[in-house]
């Protein structure tokens, strides 16, 4: 686009967006204007992922599993169910699998298609789960990414590595650290990151 | 770890949108998995694809390729162009506004 050299315009006009930034908000105008999209709706979805939904979800709902052995059976029993009536649905209405981490299976989460990811337990999902090369590695070579995660499995464990679909999320449950016996839900969630519910981390012992 | 949620402001408009567009029915979630992935294959076949802008750019094209019947290539372009012209003719630091026509 030719410019006029005889003005300095730097910083005189508003940052220009990148060019895909433009192409979004055209999109949104576009579809506002055919009645398709209501920007208020599109604002409270943002803000539910930014500030409302994220892994302290999932932790709540592992915490519980490992202090309560009924609400564990039947999370491991029927996944959608047991995290619906704690309020964590799928808005796409997709099923929640929750699959077990022992000392025999160490399980990990990938989506091989896309993206797929319990959003109503995780948030969103972070760029090196939407990297070609997680996508691609997870199910290839589990172990040298696990690895690189810095996770180091026990000798007896057996890598198993779910794919997620648009239809069916998974959520790992990981093993209950040494030395957190007589430790409330609330403490025993503060011990739950984000990865090791995707199964690229182990659950931490109580910091010594 | 604290990582924001969203690296750049139109990855959430445009993550916003699909998901507002899927519920009001437009397309259901599986057929855009499916639109998705495929775009995701064709951006990662002359690139490693990071998982940032890149993958948000496949994102955009699959939208675009999902509403091709309601939301014309053309129509976008236009758009695009206004909004871009909208940038350039508003003061630093004062709303930015499309200009109507």
């Amino acid at each position: 686009m030719p410019h006029d050299h005889d003005h300095d315009h730097h910083h005189a006009h508003a940052v220009l967006p990148s060019e895909p930034a433009l192409r979004v908000k055209a999109l949104e105008t576009l579809l506002t204007e055919k009645g398709l999209v209501d920007p208020a709706a599109l604002d409270a979805i943002i803000d539910t992922y930014q500030n409302k939904i994220g892994p302290k979800n999932g932790a709540e709902v592992v915490a519980r599993a490992w202090a309560d052995p009924a609400f564990k059976a039947a999370l491991l029993a029927d996944g959608t169910a047991a995290v619906s009536e704690m309020g964590f649905y799928g808005r796409q209405g997709e099923h929640v699998m929750v699959v077990e981490n022992t000392p025999e299976v160490h399980n990990m989460v990938v989506c091989t298609l896309c993206s797929c990811y319990p959003w109503p337990l995780l948030g969103i999902p972070p760029a090196w789960y939407k990297s070609d090369a997680y996508r691609a590695r997870a199910v290839r070579e589990p172990r040298e990414v696990l690895a690189e995660f810095g996770v180091t499995l026990l000798p007896t464990q057996k890598v198993r590595v779910w794919d997620s679909t648009a239809e069916m999320r998974y959520l790992v449950l990981p093993m209950r650290p040494e030395g957190t016996e007589g430790l409330s839900a609330e403490d025993l969630a503060t011990l739950v990151s984000r990865d090791s519910m995707v199964g690229t981390g182990l659950a931490q012992g109580p910091a010594t | 770890m604290d990582e924001p949620v969203f690296s750049a402001p139109w990855h959430a408009q445009l993550f916003a949108l699909t998901v507002h567009l899927s519920e009001a029915g437009h397309f259901s979630w599986s057929d855009w998995t499916q639109t998705f992935g495929a775009a995701l294959k064709r951006h990662g076949l002359s690139k490693e694809l990071d998982g940032g802008d890149d993958y948000f750019a496949a994102w955009l094209e699959a939208l675009e390729v999902i509403l091709k019947d309601v939301a014309g290539a053309e129509d976008i372009a236009s758009l695009t162009d206004q909004w871009r012209r909208a940038y350039l003719n508003t003061p630093h630091g004062a709303p930015v506004r499309l200009a109507a026509d």
